[in-house]
């Protein structure tokens, strides 16, 4: 090999290694993330501990405003699918719990709430953007990924909720 | 040949370098999705004060008039 060919090799390989190779992405198929992260009582929630429940893991933080508008939302399919299996999980992705604590305040939410300050689960599920909402079925798959909050796209959400709830 | 192999420590030392310095831009990479909590901050907005951007913006207006300002056409001249 001679030295351009070395070079360009090298930083190639370099520039590969800095970026990353892109983590394997959490899309529709592919088998959800394990987590554990507590919740606003310091109660320890598991991914993998939900296993046989449809589960709804949302990601938001106090600063996005769509996240804001997905809470009453969420709030109403806990109310209307909580006794037939359903569990929301929304995870929080503020650097300071006081940001996130303040939003509930204002947008009290009805379902489970769970902290990550330091960005790990979202990395692991490789979030495009906030909010993503994932829907996970009972042998722990994910069958449908949400980015963003949309009027459009959220009765389909809800639809597919109910297709794997068998009501 | 120790020619040759001083030559190949040069390379392997300018390959290092350059592997690097390129690593480096790593650290420079944008932030995520979840990490953009400081950039959503008002204060971080160009036009945080809405008042002095109005401002800012006629000031500018009446000066460039003659170029069109902010707005489309000139002034004057027939040349725009």
């Amino acid at each position: 090999m001679n030295m351009s060919r070395t070079l360009v090799f090298v930083v190639i390989a370099a520039v590969w290694l800095a970026f990353g190779a892109p983590a394997v992405a959490a899309t529709a198929g592919a088998a959800a993330p394990a987590f554990t992260l507590d919740d606003a009582a310091g109660k320890p929630v598991s991914l993998a501990a939900l296993r046989g429940k449809v589960v709804v893991v949302d990601f938001w933080a106090s600063w996005c405003g769509p996240c804001r508008q997905a809470f009453p939302w969420m709030n109403a399919l806990q109310q209307k699918y909580a006794g037939k299996g359903l569990v929301i999980v929304a995870v929080n992705v503020d650097k300071k719990r006081s940001d996130a604590d303040r939003f509930l305040a204002q947008v009290p939410a009805q379902f489970t709430t769970v902290f990550d300050p330091d960005g790990k689960t979202p990395a692991a599920f490789d979030v495009r953007g906030m909010p993503t909402t994932y829907l996970v079925d009972g042998s722990g798959k994910i069958v449908l990924v949400e980015e963003g909050f949309r009027e459009e796209t959220r009765d389909a959400m809800e639809a597919r909720i109910r297709a794997l709830l068998g009501t | 040949m120790t020619v040759r192999r001083h030559a190949g420590g040069v390379r392997a030392l300018a390959a290092a370098l350059a592997a690097t310095l390129v690593a480096g831009c790593a650290t420079l990479a944008p932030p995520k999705p979840w990490e953009k909590g400081e950039l959503a901050k008002p204060s971080m907005q160009f036009d945080y004060n809405a008042n002095s951007q109005r401002y800012t913006e006629h000031v500018y207006d009446s000066k460039e008039k003659a170029g069109g300002g902010v707005g489309v056409g000139g002034g004057g001249c027939g040349c725009n």
